[in-house]
Order: structure tokens, then C-alpha cells, then sequence
């Protein structure tokens, strides 16, 4: 008796969603204001990282703006929050993942796809090439196949700094490195400590580093030693570990000293910069130090705080390189729905109903850079889509035993470096034996 | 699906022998039926997770019945530098935690049965308890902030040394000029003056906000006959300036206690600069001398320790993991010392026993089955602890922090997910409960 009222329910809402369905797109057509395929449909579950508080609601737009050419398939859009590595793992290994997720880390997603776990979305590859630069979709390659789309993408190479306190010093953004530490030296003298760095996320560290990297030595070189093709105890680890502890090393010019920072967390790092009276000059990171910056201080973009792009150290094409971090779009399942999606997502208005809030880089080069809100969030998401070389996060690249767990691997031996800046022969070592193991137990 | 929860667990839903009644029969079926839910959940929740995870502990990072590994995951448990930590920090748990919070809880139990407001000193102690391990770990974490401005403990420290050896007023400042050097904490011009000489000291790294309010363009003093004369000022401009020259734009130091040493390093004279930072010493004889600033001026303020640093990180845990229990130990003891017979210490201390005797050879004693309860209990709950370790330690020492149960949590669920490692993890930390566990179970039985 109940079992055939649900019944009876059930079918009258469809009937009652079809008909609304189909008088919409009837309008729609009627108007010719938008090409509608009513033919695919389906639903997709998708698990990601964007909480109500933190871009749930601007991913919502982005589907808003897919379903007005598929209004038959229905996002059921999962908010797991800082916890989807976990969740994603578990739900793979329990054989139920989500149809699509997002992964920060790409080393999640070589070893799914080496498992098998994922679908190749080389249908995309067409729109992808026409959105993207070839940089872009090699991103997403993993052993030869296509495999995840970045949607999101955040500048890692950027250096925020407090504009009163480079002002008080007497010193404008540097071009160069060794402007930099000369620069660094000036804000010491006058009396505020000149780097803000967040020790204890091991991540801020590797960051620092990769950028240095980069700059000393270009993609190429960055990407191998990423691969683990270059070893860690190679002489442009060791290079570019000497340049780093120009900045570790000066610890009376560390907010906190080098005890504090290795206390102080991302967080804390920009709000040493930015609170008042400001802590240091200058945090090492990326675009979303903004949205701490307003969330947790009273500075005001311009007067109070501003961006330059990390300096360049060897001069050179990538000498401009941009770091990034971002979020990989991969695919559990595969259907006419699925790929209508992640196709969608690679073109420019899927970017842009999230790009024109704020907060959002991408490496899409038919977004034009006016769409971004205001100066500083266009001094630091432009650069993405331009720029000539891009390179992903080293860390997240690794095995996320070695690139990205807390206190071990990469971030901790970083975080045993800040400690004492001298030792790089042995931090090599150590970084190299780690590596080995991680990159033995992923095979 | 009540059949097969009954059939998956054959000891029990056993059938009874053929040669039992019908009656007999009845009442196994009606047993089976009345445990069946019971021991569904069991099952589902307890004895089927047990038991893959001590499979899965055999299999690698890939896969399931298909990448065999042997006991490697356990070799690892043992040969990894992170784990290892782990594990002798939870030997190092168990050696302290337990056995302080049995002794301070029976201190506790004694003393609030003889002082008013037992209740609420009682209450007081308890609190801990209310609040999760995890509030606790981030309230702590806070407290142990090694910047006195932000921590607790810190902030004490500084209020104490504060009495005893205040700051100075500019704490921060280093010379400017290589001339001018450090020497026992005060800063000396190495270039030797003499009377009708002038001593320039330049100070570099004070912010404008710890400039004195009165301060104003620092002016070069015009040489005197028979006095050694100089000035104090911050050394800087915007951009940087000229090291070691007076310019416009850079103020003098009032207030700063300068001093005329001679070459032996003897402090002669002494004075305070002016507010454009000049200074005189006058009527100086012939000779040679260094003009210096007191090392008062830069007595570094109380830094705070480092208590979530490398060395201190896990004294710091076990201070305020004890906090937590101590209320559980002080309720349990104090509920075991009111049950005790009044009389036997009545008749102790008639017997001429002093208070310390009684409390060692009568109280102790005969809380004997209390104070053991207290101390396995804390034994199991420090072996599997995990929360305050997560909540408290900063990123840069979980290395030096690491627990059994945080090792496990990074090797399964952080570490890209190695369940085969995370499993090894979680049934060595099994084995080590058993045995206390069976000791629990063992004296329950005798107790009951």
C-alpha cells in the first residue's frame, strides 16, 4: 500500500520534471537563446574539497552554467573538505568511488591510475588543446594516457609583502634574487624582521624550494627531478638548497627566529606579516594568502599589502616560470553524461562563472584576464593562463608518502633543514633515501 | 539475514548434539535468536574489521589478494626511523603517564577528603575531563606558544623574569658600523677617542614605533677641546642611507646610556644621550678610550621557551595528557577511600601510628585493587593515544612526537594511503593491549 503510493509519488514528480524540463528548453529554444541537448542525461556524483565556506557555492555556479546546455544531468556535488584524500582513498579501495572527485595531488592521482582505478578522458583531448596550452595537458598525463583535467589552478610563485613596512624601509619589490637579499637587509636595518615563513606545514618550505628550483634551473630540469630522474643528492639540489639557506640561514631576519617559525603555520605566517604591528615584510606564497589576508587582518589591498612575482635568479625563458598548485578533475566511471561534463569543464565559460568571484586561477587561455575582480587578483591569476612555462607543485607530485605527509618525507626533512640550514649535504642524503623508498613501495 | 549472522558464528549457533530433545532444542533456538542481533554487530563491527585488517596487514600498498608481502609491512614497522620514534615514545608514555596519575590522583582523593570546598576542588580538578582530548590538545597548543604575547605558560615566565632582569629599551638594535662591537652584552666603538674626539654609535634594526616618542633629527656634535663628545642615532632611512653618517632624515636615541671605558675596558663615565641622540663627557684627561653603550640598553626581553619545540614537544604532551586524567584517577580513588573501613585507620592511629605510617602501610594498601585499576586503565588509554598528540604537536615535530596510533593514522590515510603498513601498525598496536586487557579480564573474574 505505501510501497505503490511512493510509487505513484515518484512517477508523478518525474512526469511533473519532465514537463517542466521540456517547457524550459522549449523556451529556451523558442527564444534561441542557448543550444540545448536534452538528449544526455544522467547523474553524476562528484566528491570535492569546497565546503560551504570555501567555494562549494561558486562550484555550484560553474554547474549552473553547465546545465544550461545539459539541464538533464544533475551534479550531485559531495562536500568532503580537507579530509577527500582519505575519503577518496577508502572509497577506492572499498571499490565505491564517486563517479568524478577532485585531487589536489597529482601523485594521487598517477597511483589510481596505476591501479586502474580511473577512466582516460581522451575524449576531452580536442577541447582541452583548443583551451589549453600542450603544458596544461601534459599535467594531466600519466603514462601516456589523459587522465585528469586541472580546473583550478593556484600561482605558487608569488611573494606577498607588507606595503607599509617596504615603504618604512625604503625598498619596492625586487626583480632579482640577490635584489631580494639585499632588499632583505635593508628591511632588517629597519627594524622589522624581512621573511614571514610558516614552518610548521612542512608544505610552505618545499614551495620555497620548488620555486628556487625552478628559477635556478628551469622546467625541464624540474620535472625529472620530480620523476625522481634526478636524485636528490644531484649538484643542483645542492645549488639550489645553498640559495635557500641565504634566506633559512639569516635567522635574526625570520619572524620568531628560526624556533618560530618552525611553530608558526601557514596561517600564522600571514598574519605576522599583516597584523599590526606587522611580525616581518614578506610571506612566500601562494594567490590564496589573499583571502587569509582579508579574512584575518585589517590590512587593505595596495595600501596595506600588495604582490610581485618571485624573483628570477638565472636569467632565462623560465626564468618567469610559474608554480602552481591546483585541483585535478579525474573520472571512476564513464558515461555520455561524465564526458559532456568534463568537456564542459575545459572550456572558457566554465572558467569564468568561477573566475569572475574571485579566488580562482586557471591555466585556460581563452579566459581573458579582465574577468578577474580587482588588480591583485588579476597581478596573480593572469599570469597563469600567460605564462611559458608551468610547472606543478614538485611535492604533490611525488609520492604522497614522500610529498605530502605531515612530519615525514619531503615536508619534514624541509622543516629539518629550516632547523639547521647548514647541514645540506646531509639533508640531501636524507631527502634521497626517502625518495628511493617512497618511489620503491608506488611501484 | 538473522540466519546467516547465526551461521557465521559456528561456536555459538552451534546445532545441538542429535541426541538433545526437542525441548533442549527450543531452548537453544530461542537463545540463539534472543544473541542473534547482538552478535550480528559483533560481527560486523568487531570481529570481521579485526580480522581483514590482520590480513591486510600481509598485502602491500596496491593491492588486495594479489600483492602478498610477506611480513614486509611489519619489517618496515621496525626499520623505519618514524615509527620507531613512535614506538619508544609510547614505552616513554607508559612509563610516566600511568604511574603519575595514579600517584597524583591518590594525592588529590587524600587530600580533598580534609579540606573545605572538597566539592568544589573536586569539581575543578574533574573539568578536564568534560572537554574533549582534542579541545585540549588546540587549548594547550596555544598555551605552549613560545611567543610570551601569545602563550599561557610563556607569558608567565615572562611576568616572573620581568621582575628579575627587565628588557632593555632597545632590545632589538644591532650596530650599525663594523667598529661598533658586541662585548659582554654591551656594545663598544673599537676606533679609540680621546679628549676633543667624536664617537659616532649607529644603531640599525629599530621599527619607527620603538623610537622614543621625543627623538628628534639626530645632529652631529661639533668636536670640544677636553671632551670626548658623540651621538646615538638610528642609522637609517628609508632605502638604507649611508652607514655611519648623521643624515637628514635619521633621528638620534635619547635616553640611551652611553659610557666612557678606558683601554683596560673599565668603565670611567657615564651618561645619557640627549634627543637628538648626542652625548658629552666632559673633562677627560689625556689618553685613549672607547666610548660605549651600556648593556642594559639591549637586555633581550624573556623569549619564552620552546615547549613545542624538538626537545620540549614531549614532556609537553605528557604534562597536559596527565591534566586530563588526573580528575578521572582523583574521582576513582576518592570513591574507593570512601568505601574503606573507617575503623581500620581509626585503629591504626590508636595504635600510635603517625599519619604517614597510616597512609603507607593502611590506606595505600587497602586501595590496592583501586590504585591497579587506575593504572591499567591509563596503561590501555596511553598506548592507544592519539587525539592530544594530532591536536597539540605543530607539523614539525610530529616526527619527534610520533605515537603508535598517529604513525598508524599517517601510514593508512595520509602517507598516499598505505593500508598494508597502516594494518601492520594497528595489529602491533593490538598485541601490545592483549596483554594488559587479559590482565583486566583475569582480575574482574576474581573480583566477581
Amino acid at each position: 500500500m505505501t510501497r505503490t503510493r511512493i510509487a505513484v509519488v515518484a512517477a508523478g514528480a518525474v512526469a511533473t520534471a519532465l514537463l517542466v524540463a521540456g517547457l524550459a528548453g522549449a523556451r529556451t529554444s523558442s527564444t534561441g537563446r542557448a543550444h540545448q541537448n536534452l538528449a544526455v542525461s544522467g547523474t553524476i556524483t562528484f566528491d570535492g574539497i569546497w565546503t560551504a565556506s570555501s567555494g562549494q557555492k561558486q562550484f555550484a555556479d560553474v554547474v549552473a552554467a553547465f546545465n544550461k546546455t545539459y539541464p538533464n544531468v544533475h551534479v550531485k556535488y559531495k562536500p568532503v573538505g580537507d579530509s577527500l584524500p582519505t575519503v577518496l582513498a577508502t572509497a577506492v579501495a572499498g571499490g565505491n568511488p564517486p563517479d568524478m572527485a577532485d585531487i589536489a595531488q597529482p601523485g594521487t592521482v598517477a597511483q589510481f591510475a596505476k591501479q586502474g582505478k580511473l577512466k582516460p578522458i581522451t575524449y576531452a583531448k580536442s577541447v582541452i588543446g583548443a583551451n589549453f596550452a600542450s603544458a596544461w595537458q601534459q599535467l594531466g598525463t600519466y603514462s601516456g594516457k589523459l587522465y585528469a583535467l586541472v580546473f583550478k589552478a593556484a600561482n605558487k610563485s608569488v611573494v606577498w609583502y607588507n606595503v607599509p613596512a617596504f615603504k618604512a624601509a625604503g625598498v619596492t619589490p625586487p626583480k632579482t634574487f640577490s635584489q631580494l637579499l639585499t632588499d632583505a637587509k635593508t628591511i632588517k636595518s629597519s627594524g622589522t624582521p624581512a621573511y614571514s615563513i610558516g614552518g610548521a606545514d612542512g608544505w610552505t618550505l618545499t614551495d620555497m624550494f620548488e620555486n628556487i628550483y625552478l628559477r635556478t634551473f628551469g622546467a625541464a630540469k624540474y620535472d625529472q627531478l620530480s620523476e625522481h630522474k634526478i636524485k636528490w643528492t644531484d649538484g643542483s639540489v645542492k645549488t639550489a638548497l645553498t640559495t635557500m639557506a641565504k634566506i633559512l640561514g639569516d635567522t635574526s631576519n625570520i619572524a620568531g627566529g628560526t624556533s618560530g617559525a618552525l611553530q608558526y603555520g601557514f596561517n600564522d605566517s600571514v598574519t605576522n606579516a599583516f597584523g599590526s604591528p606587522p611580525k616581518a615584510a614578506m610571506v612566500f606564497e601562494a594567490d590564496f594568502v589573499g583571502g587569509v589576508i582579508s579574512s584575518s587582518t585589517k590590512a587593505k589591498p595596495k595600501t596595506g599589502f600588495n604582490t610581485f612575482t618571485w624573483p628570477a635568479i638565472t636569467p632565462g625563458a623560465d626564468a618567469g616560470g610559474v608554480e602552481i598548485g591546483g585541483d585535478l578533475f579525474v573520472t571512476f566511471r564513464d558515461t555520455p553524461a561524465i564526458e559532456a561534463f568534463v568537456k564542459f569543464l575545459a572550456t572558457a565559460p566554465a572558467a569564468e562563472a568561477w573566475a569572475k568571484q574571485g579566488g580562482f586561477g586557471t591555466g585556460n587561455k581563452n579566459v581573458p584576464s579582465s574577468i578577474y575582480p580587482d588588480p591583485i587578483t588579476k597581478a596573480t591569476e593572469a599570469p597563469i593562463g600567460s605564462a611559458k612555462s608551468v610547472v606543478f607543485d614538485m611535492s604533490d607530485e611525488q609520492p604522497p608518502s614522500f610529498g605530502a605527509t605531515a612530519g615525514q618525507g619531503e615536508w619534514g626533512l624541509f622543516q629539518d633543514f629550516l632547523k639547521n640550514p647548514k647541514d645540506v649535504a646531509g639533508i640531501q642524503k636524507k631527502l634521497e633515501a626517502a625518495a628511493a623508498s617512497a618511489y620503491k613501495k608506488g611501484k | 539475514m538473522t540466519a546467516g549472522g547465526i551461521t557465521a558464528e559456528p561456536p555459538i549457533a552451534a546445532a545441538p548434539p542429535p541426541s538433545a530433545g526437542p525441548g533442549r532444542l527450543g531452548r537453544y533456538l530461542t537463545s540463539a535468536i534472543f544473541l542473534a542481533p547482538a552478535l550480528f554487530m559483533l560481527g560486523v563491527w568487531m570481529v570481521y574489521p579485526a580480522v581483514y585488517t590482520i590480513i591486510r596487514s600481509f598485502f602491500g600498498q596496491t593491492g588486495f589478494f594479489g600483492h602478498w608481502v610477506g611480513i614486509d609491512n611489519y619489517k618496515t614497522l621496525f626499520t623505519t626511523s618514524t615509527l620507531t620514534t613512535a614506538i619508544k615514545n609510547n614505552a616513554i608514555w607508559v612509563a610516566v603517564v600511568p604511574a603519575l596519575v595514579t600517584a597524583i590522583g591518590l594525592v588529590f582523593a587524600v587530600l580533598t577528603e580534609r579540606v573545605r570546598w572538597a566539592v568544589a576542588f573536586k569539581t575543578v580538578v574533574f573539568l578536564p575531563m568534560a572537554i574533549s582530548a582534542f579541545a585540549t590538545g588546540v587549548t594547550w597548543r596555544i598555551m605552549y606558544q613560545q611567543d610570551p604575547g601569545l602563550g599561557a605558560v610563556n607569558a608567565l615566565g615572562k611576568t616572573i623574569s620581568g621582575v628579575f632582569s627587565p628588557a632593555g629599551v632597545l632590545s632589538s638594535a644591532s650596530p650599525s658600523i663594523p667598529a661598533l662591537q658586541s662585548k659582554g652584552g654591551a656594545l663598544v666603538l673599537k676606533t679609540a677617542t680621546h679628549p676633543g674626539g667624536v664617537a659616532l654609535l649607529g644603531l640599525t634594526g629599530i621599527a619607527p614605533d620603538q623610537v622614543p616618542k621625543s627623538a628628534v633629527q639626530a645632529v652631529q656634535p661639533a668636536p670640544k677641546p677636553g671632551d670626548v663628545v658623540g651621538a646615538v642615532w638610528r642609522d637609517f632611512k628609508p632605502g638604507g642611507g649611508k652607514v655611519g653618517v648623521l643624515e637628514k632624515g635619521e633621528v638620534g636615541l635619547p635616553g640611551v646610556t652611553v659610557e666612557l671605558r678606558d683601554a683596560s675596558g673599565k668603565t670611567l663615565q657615564s651618561t645619557k644621550s640627549k634627543p637628538d641622540g648626542s652625548f658629552d663627557f666632559s673633562k677627560v684627561p689625556a689618553g685613549t678610550y672607547h666610548a660605549a653603550i651600556g648593556a642594559q640598553t639591549f637586555a633581550k626581553p624573556f623569549g619564552g621557551y620552546a615547549w613545542l619545540g624538538p626537545n620540549l614537544i614531549v614532556p609537553s604532551l605528557l604534562i597536559s595528557y596527565i591534566w586530563i586524567w588526573a580528575g578521572f584517577a582523583m574521582v576513582v580513588i576518592g570513591a574507593g577511600l570512601a568505601s574503606m573501613p573507617r575503623d581500620v585507620l581509626e585503629a591504626a592511629r590508636t595504635d600510635g601510628a603517625t599519619e604517614w605510617q597510616t597512609f603507607r602501610r593502611v590506606t595505600v594498601p587497602l586501595l590496592m585493587p583501586v590504585l591497579s585499576v587506575v593504572f591499567v586503565t591509563m596503561i590501555i588509554n596511553v598506548l592507544k593515544v592519539f587525539d592530544i598528540v594530532y591536536a597539540l604537536a605543530p607539523q614539525s615535530e610530529y616526527a619527534k612526537a610520533n605515537v603508535i596510533a598517529l604513525a598508524m593514522y599517517f601510514a593508512a590515510f595520509q602517507g598516499g594511503g598505505n593500508f598494508g603498513v597502516g594494518s601492520a601498525i594497528a595489529v602491533f598496536l593490538f598485541l601490545l593491549v592483549i596483554p594488559v586487557l587479559a590482565l583486566n579480564i583475569r582480575r574482574f573474574k576474581r573480583e566477581s
